[in-house]
């Protein structure tokens, strides 16, 4: 007696339930989960879909006007006349002139502004100065004005101190319009991080630059490609101070692309503006796809700790 | 003996908050000084004061005789060690103990050898290579403590720095610390609200409360002798007995009546004067009660009933309701009691305490 009542116990504590928790693969919750998750994607892929399928086919093809299907024969010619030859206005030389102009406007305004910005926000989190609380407050407000209200009174700035309509004059409007947001940033990562570091380093003998070089800076990584990426890519993007503050000569990728897909002369060439989209929006994209997991990891940082 | 810290009149507010309130401290060369109070006291303030991070409202600092009051930090002969550590985390453990010194552009020669010592001093050579996200709590406190001792500093400033640890890994670095300053013999301020910490270190302890320092005695005098009412209390645990009543004369002698009970103070070695009718409260540590067996002949002897009994290994900590009060007395460990006997119970006038209630002075 006392053996079955033993035995049927050992049963009953190895069927009981032990190790991972088993999931159904398909449950309720998952087919909508999964569901809903597909159709977001789908309904994102598709204009850029279309954009590729169409930057592939050749004139005669797009005319049949089914634009979802893929191209019968893929030729790569308005990716060449894109970037090379489509014209605006009397210039024919493609795209590519607003890709060097936005190189050239991009790199120096990213650079500066994340450089000047990063110092501001390390001496507005870390030494406190007589007015620090009113300049910061002057900041912020800067970071909520439109931009709209500020033009005018920019071009004349730049009127008078001879840099309007040139790279240069463009670069500092960049640089200056970022700084704001930017320093906010920075000042808010740096104040995340534990005060008493700072405290330790100056008992250690760094100054203001030595904390910011040998300290700051290398815990700033993270934040240092969120500025990155937030800058890069409203730069490049940026139409109205293209159009605002420079000249024909030098606008920006954007600019141009908006001229060529809007001229007036001649046919509609849907793939060579498809492709000259497509290429235009080529740089953001591979900033976000090379540094993403970085831009994700530096919000979190920013927004909880360090 | 000379004078190591010497801080006069200090004043410090935050805005309108007065955190340091003309505040004088002497420490000694050599000493292990512990600010021991409360949350909120403004020990670290005062710390970081000492250490020039903060700038005073008002007063003078002097190290070693010369003023340091407008002076920065690195030029002190002080070093930190912090509650969170502070390490810096891109570096490793030895980059952070050299970085004071490559920052002083010290010769790399001196650097290793200095580096090399303080690594032995606090047993931390397999260390060296590791980054501080690599090491546990102590071995990061250590690191921290290296620090300081890189830089052959004159004084020590140390902010809590065991209470992100666990008990017994505390209990160890405390015997290391106190060890450290046997050998090295340098002028120790140590921060604390742990009494333990306190008691254990210090050559001498200043208790703290709202900016003020309330006494300033070796650790002995502070537990035997409280200044006033708030270092009684606040020192030893569980806390002082105290019973507030009124003195009245008694067969010649003075007695502090409570609750209808009297309590003659005769062994008791009063500093100030007595008068019958005076207000006082009168504090009794748990251990300086006697029950039972251990009432002397010629004790003044109360009854008592045991309330609650906790048992804690060493001791046996009984609660006592006496004539309206509480009273905790501690006993050996082995000596038990059931909950709702009566004993008999005398008090220790020889070690009690004795304020006014009025102005909590001792008297
Ligand atoms: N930067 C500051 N601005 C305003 N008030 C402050 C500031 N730093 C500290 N205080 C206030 O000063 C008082 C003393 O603070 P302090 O940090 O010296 O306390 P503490 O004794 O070290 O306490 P704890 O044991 O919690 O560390 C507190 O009341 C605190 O609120
Ligand atoms: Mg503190």
């Amino acid at each position: 007696m006392a053996d079955v009542l033993n035995s049927t116990a050992m049963i009953a504590i190895e069927d009981a339930p032990a190790g991972r928790k088993p999931r159904r693969a398909v449950s309720r919750r998952n087919v909508v989960v999964y569901g809903l998750l597909l159709l977001a994607a789908f309904y994102y892929i598709l204009p850029l879909y279309v954009m590729i399928v169409t930057s592939l086919k050749g004139m005669p093809e797009i005319r049949l006007g089914n634009i979802f299907s893929p191209p019968v024969e893929i030729t790569f010619e308005p990716w060449v006349k894109a970037w090379a030859q489509a014209c605006t206005g009397l210039n024919c030389d493609g795209l590519s002139r607003g890709f060097w102009n936005s190189v050239l406007i991009t790199v120096p305004s990213v650079l500066v502004s994340i450089v000047v910005a990063s110092v501001n926000g390390y001496a507005l989190a870390n030494w406190r100065f007589k007015g620090s609380d009113a300049f910061f407050t002057i900041l912020i407000v800067g970071a909520f004005i439109p931009y709209q209200v500020m033009l005018y009174p920019m071009v004349i700035i730049l009127r008078t101190i001879g840099i309007y309509g040139t790279l240069t004059g463009l670069i500092v409007v960049h640089t200056v319009f970022g700084m704001p947001i930017l320093t906010l940033l920075f000042r808010n990562y740096f104040t995340s991080l534990p005060e008493e570091l700072f405290k330790a380093a100056r008992v250690d003998g760094a100054g203001f630059w030595g904390i910011y070089f040998h300290i700051m800076l290398p815990m700033a990584i993270p934040i240092m490609v969120v500025a990155m990426i937030l800058q890069v890519t409203g730069i490049w993007n940026d139409f109205l101070f293209g159009v605002v503050f420079t000249k024909p000569d030098y606008y920006p990728m954007t600019v141009q692309l908006n001229n060529i897909v809007n001229s007036v002369q001649g046919v509609k060439e849907y793939n060579v503006n498809m492709a000259a989209t497509i290429l235009t929006g080529a740089v953001p994209l591979a900033v976000y796809f090379l540094s993403g997991r970085y831009f994700v990891r530096g919000i979190a940082a920013g927004a909880v700790k360090g | 003996m000379n004078s190591s810290v010497n801080i006069k009149n200090l004043s410090l507010d935050f805005g309108a908050v007065n955190v340091l309130k003309s505040l004088d401290l002497d420490i000694r060369d050599g000493e292990f000084l512990v600010l021991l109070g409360s949350s909120g006291c403004g020990k670290s303030t005062l710390l970081n004061c000492i250490a020039g991070l903060l700038e005073p409202t008002e007063g003078q600092i002097f190290i070693k005789g010369r003023n340091v009051t407008w002076e920065e930090p690195k030029d002190r002969g002080i070093g930190m060690v912090f509650q969170s550590y502070a390490l810096y985390p891109q570096m490793t453990v030895e980059k952070n103990l050299s970085f004071g010194l490559r920052i002083a552009k010290m010769p790399q020669a001196e650097i290793d050898k200095r580096v090399a010592r303080a690594a032995e001093i606090l047993q931390i050579q397999p260390l060296l290579k590791r980054k501080p996200s690599e090491l546990s709590g102590g071995q990061r406190q250590r690191v921290a403590i290296g620090r300081a001792l890189v830089r052959d500093v004159d004084v020590f400033l140390f902010d809590e720095p065991l209470s992100n640890l666990d008990a017994k890994l505390r209990a160890e670095l405390r015997v290391e610390l106190k060890r450290l300053h046997q050998s090295l013999k340098n002028t120790m301020i140590y921060v604390t609200h742990d009494q333990i910490e306190a008691l254990t270190l210090a050559d001498r302890i200043a208790i703290m409360k709202n900016g003020l320092i309330q006494q300033l005695d070796n650790p002995d005098t502070i537990y035997n002798t409280p200044k006033n009412l708030f270092v009684a209390g606040f020192i030893g645990s569980p806390s002082m007995n105290f019973l507030r009543g009124k003195l009245v004369a008694n067969e010649g002698a003075l007695a502090v009546e409570t609750h209808g009970v009297r309590f003659g103070l005769g062994g008791y070695r009063a500093g100030r004067e007595m008068n019958p009718g005076q207000e006082v409260v009168l504090g009794v540590r748990p251990e300086h009660i006697r029950v039972n067996e251990d009432v002397r002949a010629g004790d003044e002897v109360h009854e008592a009933v045991v309330d609650i009994e906790e048992p804690m290994g060493a001791d046996n900590l009984l609660w006592l309701k006496h004539a309206g009060h509480t009273l905790s007395v501690r006993v050996n460990g082995a000596r038990r009691f059931k909950p709702g006997t009566k004993v008999k119970l005398a008090f220790d006038m020889g070690l009690a305490s004795l304020f006014d209630a009025a102005s909590e002075e001792r008297i």
